[in-house]
């Protein structure tokens, strides 16, 4: 395993008495595609929200290729390269697609002066190359309001992408997609990984999907870290079965 | 109006538009020389729901207490006049009942003064607002705001040191029978003129864009590592510094200011910004100033034929927007006449941006 770009040590998250995250500890590889998995309400999208700093946490450390960031905001965390989609999808629903973009590039190092300035035809080409990509271009000028559920999930891995982030957590990126879709989907997160050279941490449901997609997968059960290894060993690992199957 | 496809430059069609405009205005106190406060009130009207849409409309923060930069814009200019002369306790607690003969040269030095602090002091606050203010949203924004004008205007009532409930009698135009009017009309219309001429230039910047996905999702623009409170600080600030104009001029051009009824009338004008932009349509260059002018204009009718139910009427109105009619008349025409507003819609992004650039 090369060296961890995501680091989480120890992390522990409670609601009020429901303890979400109890002493959870993991490591995302800097170029690797990483899937954590795990019965409903185990703790998953927590763990997201901890990492990308959507709440604090209540012990334990977070770290983004070494740096503490456990203590940064939504927007600090992104500006270092680390972004997350939504399981509810969310994009800029009264805006097109090409907009959409524009608005998701790396806000990195942008100063105050920025807001006066227009976009210039280099960001409307990349935009325009994600949109083809995610295989949107057709409808970069229609209101994202009104794309399907499945292309807004592509619009939003697509306005991921413009932001050139160092590593994307991805909340269920198939659920509720059409087995079609899902195909072309898991296609374009390999290449966006391995194209793009951007470390994926999925958040998934759909075995065939993650056992094809992730090369180390962590699971979860009751907010707390149940087994880790490759997607083999995690398929025929009798707790992730049981925890499954709700045996626990 | 977007980053996309609009641009500060015009069509030859819209520069006809505009300049037509341009002439109207110009002509009209030589037209109308009874009404030309009257129509100055009207420019001001403009201004106040072109700086409420920036927030209200392109960012859909909604907020009620912007009457709050125009009367700090006209306390401010008036103290700074008054002082480059005179001992302003002194003047304020005279109540008008001592004389000051300000020379023209002092009258005009303290004016260009007191605008220049009119805009500066309201941006000021504005910056310093938006720390505490924005950390809210929704209805509770708008409340919070609403809190911070009657504050604003209960602590002036009671500052005697700019008058309190009494108010401050503003120094005298030096000029002939006329003048006054004709002068204030200029600067009330000219302050629309740079406002609008400036906000068509902001929307058609990346400011446009993160605006507008502030107003449509927060927290996913957040997420995308927007710097979301600079935004909202700079478009706070940019309502604040025409307001606090307008304010002075306002002040100046009524010759007589008090904190309830002039300067921060949350019940009138302040409603007023948010009814006015509804009505034309929020979240549109066009719309603040196509409403506020049909509300003007229903404004007058109401005040002449149906004196003591006015506001019952303008009430009746704002409900009927409200209720029937959210999208405003901009908004409308959007819907019905979508081809007035397609621009260059069939051109892929980048050529669309060429095309934006030199149209």
């Amino acid at each position: 395993m090369s060296a961890p770009v995501v680091e989480v040590q120890g992390v522990t998250k409670a609601f009020g008495g429901v303890v979400a995250n109890r002493n959870v500890s993991l490591k995302v590889a800097e170029g690797s595609i990483t899937g954590l998995i795990g019965p409903n309400g185990s703790g998953k999208t927590t763990l997201f929200n901890s990492i990308v700093g959507q709440h604090p946490v209540d012990a334990g450390s977070i770290r983004f290729s070494g740096e503490e960031i456990s203590r940064l905001s939504v927007q600090q965390i992104a500006r270092l390269g680390m972004l997350r989609t939504f399981q509810q999808t969310r994009i800029f629903s009264k805006m097109d697609c090409v907009r959409n973009l524009l608005i998701s590039l790396s806000h990195r190092g942008s100063e105050w002066g920025d807001m006066f300035r227009r976009y210039d035809a280099q960001d409307m080409e990349r935009a325009d190359r994600l949109l083809e990509f995610v295989g949107l271009y057709s409808k970069r000028l229609q209101i994202a309001g009104s794309l399907s559920f499945g292309q807004q999930k592509l619009l939003e891995f697509a306005m991921a992408l413009m932001n050139e982030p160092r590593v994307l957590l991805l909340d269920e990126p198939t659920a509720g997609i059409n087995p079609t879709l899902i195909n072309g989907l898991i296609d374009r997160l390999k290449r966006a990984n391995a194209e793009f050279g951007i470390t994926l941490f999925v958040i998934e449901h759909n075995m065939r999907v993650i056992m094809n997609l992730a090369s180390h997968i962590y699971c979860m059960s009751r907010g707390e870290l149940l087994a880790e290894g490759p997607p083999a060993r995690i398929q025929d690992d009798q707790r992730v079965i049981d925890a499954y199957l709700g045996a626990h | 109006m977007s980053a996309l496809t609009s641009s500060f430059a015009m069509t030859r069609r819209s520069l006809a538009l505009h300049l037509a405009l341009l002439a109207a205005g110009v002509a009209a106190p030589f037209v109308f020389p009874g009404h030309t406060i009257q129509i100055a009130i009207f420019w001001v009207f403009v201004l106040f729901a072109l700086t409420w849409d920036i927030m209200g409309g392109q960012m859909g923060y909604n907020s009620l207490g912007n009457i709050l930069f125009f009367g700090l814009g006209m306390y401010v200019c008036a103290v700074a006049q008054i002082a480059i002369v005179y001992d302003v306790a002194q003047y304020t607690a005279a109540n008008g009942a001592v004389r000051v003969d300000f020379s023209p040269k002092e009258y005009f030095q303290g004016l260009a003064l007191g605008i220049v602090l009119s805009a500066l002091v309201p941006v000021l606050f504005a910056v310093v607002l938006s720390w505490v203010l924005f950390g809210l949203r929704g209805p509770y924004y708008a409340i919070g705001t609403l809190g911070v004008a009657i504050a604003a205007a209960e602590l002036t009532n009671s500052w005697n040191y700019v008058g309190g409930g009494m108010g401050i009698a503003m120094p005298v135009f030096p000029g002939g029978p006329g003048m006054r009017e004709r002068f204030f009309y200029a600067a009330c219309m000219l302050a629309t003129v740079l406002c609008y001429l400036f906000l068509r230039w902001l929307y058609s910047k990346r400011f446009s864009l993160a605006v507008n996905a502030i107003r449509d999702d927060e927290d996913k623009a957040e997420a995308l590592g927007l710097h979301t409170s600079r935004y909202k600080m700079v478009a706070w600030a940019v309502s604040a510094f025409f307001l606090g104009i307008a304010g002075a001029l306002f002040g100046n051009m009524t010759g007589f200011i008090e904190p309830m009824e002039t300067a921060f009338p949350t019940l009138t004008f302040g409603i007023f910004m948010v009814a006015m932009t509804l009505l034309g349509g929020k979240g549109t260059l066009w719309g603040p100033i196509v409403g506020s002018t049909l509300f003007y204009a229903l404004r007058e009718v109401t005040w002449t034929y149906l004196l003591g139910w006015q506001y019952v009427a303008l009430g009746v109105l704002i409900i009927i927007n409200v209720v029937y009619f959210q999208q405003g008349i901009m908004g409308w025409l959007r819907q019905r006449r979508p081809q007035w507003f397609a621009s260059r819609a069939e051109t892929p992004a980048s050529k669309a941006l060429e095309t934006g650039g030199k149209a």
